[in-house]
């Protein structure tokens, strides 16, 4: 073996992982009989997903007016949790798709995770323009055709750009995410009996593993990692245009897209510590999400929590320095007006908190990542909560300015969108193999004759 | 013949599950040196070694396939937002009827989905996936630990190929009377 491949093997010790064998037998036990807390969590998450639809029909009932929403504040919650969801889904192709090019070999044991995380927040996310429209049943208009004198949408619009980008994302990211499982439904058909094997026999295409099918799918692989790439990138950076384009103080300006991009991985890469915690310990993966996994997301996390907090402070600075009265007041009015304790949360979580990740005692402690990773999740909806309600809230003229604060319904559909993306992420964990174990093989020596598994 | 094995007629398979790396790829190579070409190996994961050394493949279409759709969806990015904007020249904005800065958005992201929905029909068309035919030549250990080699042969080659398969130390040699395109 080259030297550069035992490099690469010997990236990532699993002193415990010697086998292929011992891979497929952690990650397939997963799947059989689930235990007792996991009926639990499924439990909790179905009878959220009841309050989310019950929200949801009372407000289709009713009308938009049992919301919050008015004048001037039209965009609240429902827009803010819809872009918590956005960037909740970037971690995903960041860690399966940049870091696959990148060659970081700590991806493989999470990736799976994340991905999954991706396509079930594309998943929650992509209901919320729905339930923000208030008319759902005229939802279809969002999708570009013309009307009835053939007037066809205004393309300048970034929320049409948005529409584009969402189906976009979400298709792909699914397709990656399915393409990637296939070689891991086949091995799971092939230890599976009875209507599971069934179920798995059809979902993996009868993928056999031949080198015709490895060496296409590796190719493939690449090309829809690159192509990924730049769509991730892309996607964040038209939804901050949502706000960017428009001529609202506090949204107006060209530090949006990347400023997005960076609180997006930020947000994501905490959920997938927040996800993967329990998961290591309930299925028992500890060989495989090591501390050696939870440190390089934590470095991460470190990262982007700098950008952001740059991009927070640089949003301040040039907000006096414009001169621009109006942009002034509204970053005064961020910090110090109504809602000054969001913007305090959200300075708190997402710029102080994770300065603790300096430490390496705290990058090393997993059960400090995970009180973190919490606080970076709230942080970052505060983020968004910030940027749309308190700048809407004080434009420009005196007279027009206002106050918004949620209503009950708005808070069951929020609180119901993570028992609907948890309801998703708990079926996953149960039906499809949550490591992927054909990648997790790579980096374990192969078996060679004479040398044994060394 | 998406539902029944395919035969290979007056043809002998043989099926040998290898433990060991190395030496599939040695079986490999020295298929492949007695003149042996459409057989099959199989393995858990996708291994440099096998598919390069010991079955030497090179490049494979899918890329083609990448860039033909990535090439289409720009191209049908930009055609679709022009058109409609032409096809009712409403001015917004005070901008260009034409505004192609903010069509690139929208041709970028179908560049992107049309490329990696090709990609996907790429890898099936090549991989010959999906691929419902009776797993006649397969091996469940394939996809857990070990690697296999299936090749078929007319009956006068067939010793050749046992000789060689067996040299290799194959965990297990299973021999077909008839053999299967796979």
């Amino acid at each position: 073996m080259a030297a550069a491949d035992l490099a690469r093997r010997g990236a990532l010790p699993n002193p415990d992982v010697r086998k292929y064998e011992d891979v497929n037998k952690a990650v397939l036990s997963v799947l059989s009989r689930p235990g007792k807390g996991w009926w639990f969590l499924f439990s909790i998450a179905v009878a959220g997903v009841g309050v989310f639809l019950a929200s949801w029909f009372y407000q289709i009932y009713k009308g938009i007016g049992v919301s919050g929403l008015n004048a001037p504040v039209g965009w609240g919650v429902y827009i803010t949790t819809f872009v918590f969801w956005v960037g909740i889904a970037h971690s995903g192709t960041l860690i399966s798709a940049i870091l696959f090019l990148f060659r970081a070999p700590w991806r493989q044991a999470i990736y799976r995770a994340s991905e999954a995380m991706t396509v079930f927040a594309v998943m929650t996310a992509g209901l919320f323009p729905l339930i923000h429209v208030g008319r759902v049943w005229h939802a279809y208009w969002l999708v570009p055709y013309p009307n009835s004198r053939f007037l066809w949408p205004n393309f300048r619009s970034p929320l049409v750009w948005d529409v584009f980008a969402i189906t976009t994302y979400f298709t792909v990211s699914a397709v990656f995410f399915y393409l990637g499982t296939i070689p891991d439904l086949a091995a799971a058909r092939d230890h599976a009996r009875g209507l599971r094997k069934k179920f798995y026999q059809v979902i993996s295409l009868g993928w056999r593993g031949t080198d015709r099918e490895w060496h296409h799918f590796s190719k493939a692989y690449i090309y829809l990692a690159a192509l990924a790439t730049p769509l991730v990138l892309s996607v964040h950076s038209v939804v901050s245009w949502d706000f960017a384009m428009a001529i609202v103080p506090g949204w107006h300006t060209t530090i949006f897209a990347p400023y997005f991009v960076a609180g997006a991985i930020f947000s994501g890469v905490a959920l997938v510590i927040t996800l993967a915690v329990p998961m290591r310990k309930f299925f028992g993966l500890e060989d495989y999400l090591t501390v050696k996994h939870f440190e390089a997301m934590a470095k991460l996390c470190m990262l982007t929590s700098l950008i952001v907090l740059y991009a927070y402070l640089v949003e301040y600075f040039l907000a006096w320095y414009s001169g621009e009265p109006p942009e002034r007041g509204s970053f005064w009015n961020r910090v110090f007006g109504h809602y000054w304790w969001a913007n305090w949360i959200m300075l708190t979580c997402n710029g102080l908190v994770p300065l603790m990740l300096w430490f390496r005692r705290v990058r090393r402690s997993i059960a400090a990542l995970f009180v973190i990773s919490i606080f970076i999740n709230i942080g970052m909806w505060f983020e968004r909560f910030v940027i749309i309600v308190t700048s809407l809230s004080h434009e420009y003229e005196p007279w027009a300015w206002g106050l918004y604060r949620p209503s009950v319904v708005e808070m069951g559909i929020l609180l119901g969108s993570f028992a609907w993306f948890g309801f998703w992420f708990l079926l996953f964990t149960r039906l499809l193999p949550p490591v992927a174990i054909a990648e997790m093989k790579e980096v374990v020596p192969p078996p060679r004759r004479g040398k044994g598994a060394s | 013949m998406i539902f029944g094995a395919k035969r290979r007629r007056g043809h002998q398979g043989f099926f040998a599950l290898f433990e060991h790396l190395d030496s599939t790829v040695d079986a490999c190579k020295a298929l492949r040196a007695a003149g042996h070409k459409g057989f099959r190996a199989y393995a858990p994961l996708p291994e440099h070694e096998l598919l390069e050394e010991g079955l030497a493949l090179k490049h494979s279409p899918v890329r083609v396939f990448t860039l033909a759709g990535g090439l289409t969806g720009a191209a049908t990015g930009f055609a679709f937002t022009s058109w409609t904007s032409m096809d009712w020249p409403l001015v917004t904005g005070g901008k260009p009827i034409l505004s192609i800065p903010a069509y690139v958005v929208i041709a970028f992201e179908c560049a992107i989905l049309f490329g990696a929905l090709s990609t996907v029909i790429g890898l099936f068309i090549n991989a010959g996936l999906p691929n419902f035919r009776p797993m006649v030549a397969y091996h469940p250990e394939c996809s857990n630990g070990s690697f296999g080699v299936y090749v078929t042969a007319p009956p006068a080659r067939a010793a050749r190929v046992r000789e060689i398969l067996s040299s290799h130390e194959p965990a297990e040699l299973r021999e077909d009377p008839e053999g299967f395109d796979v």
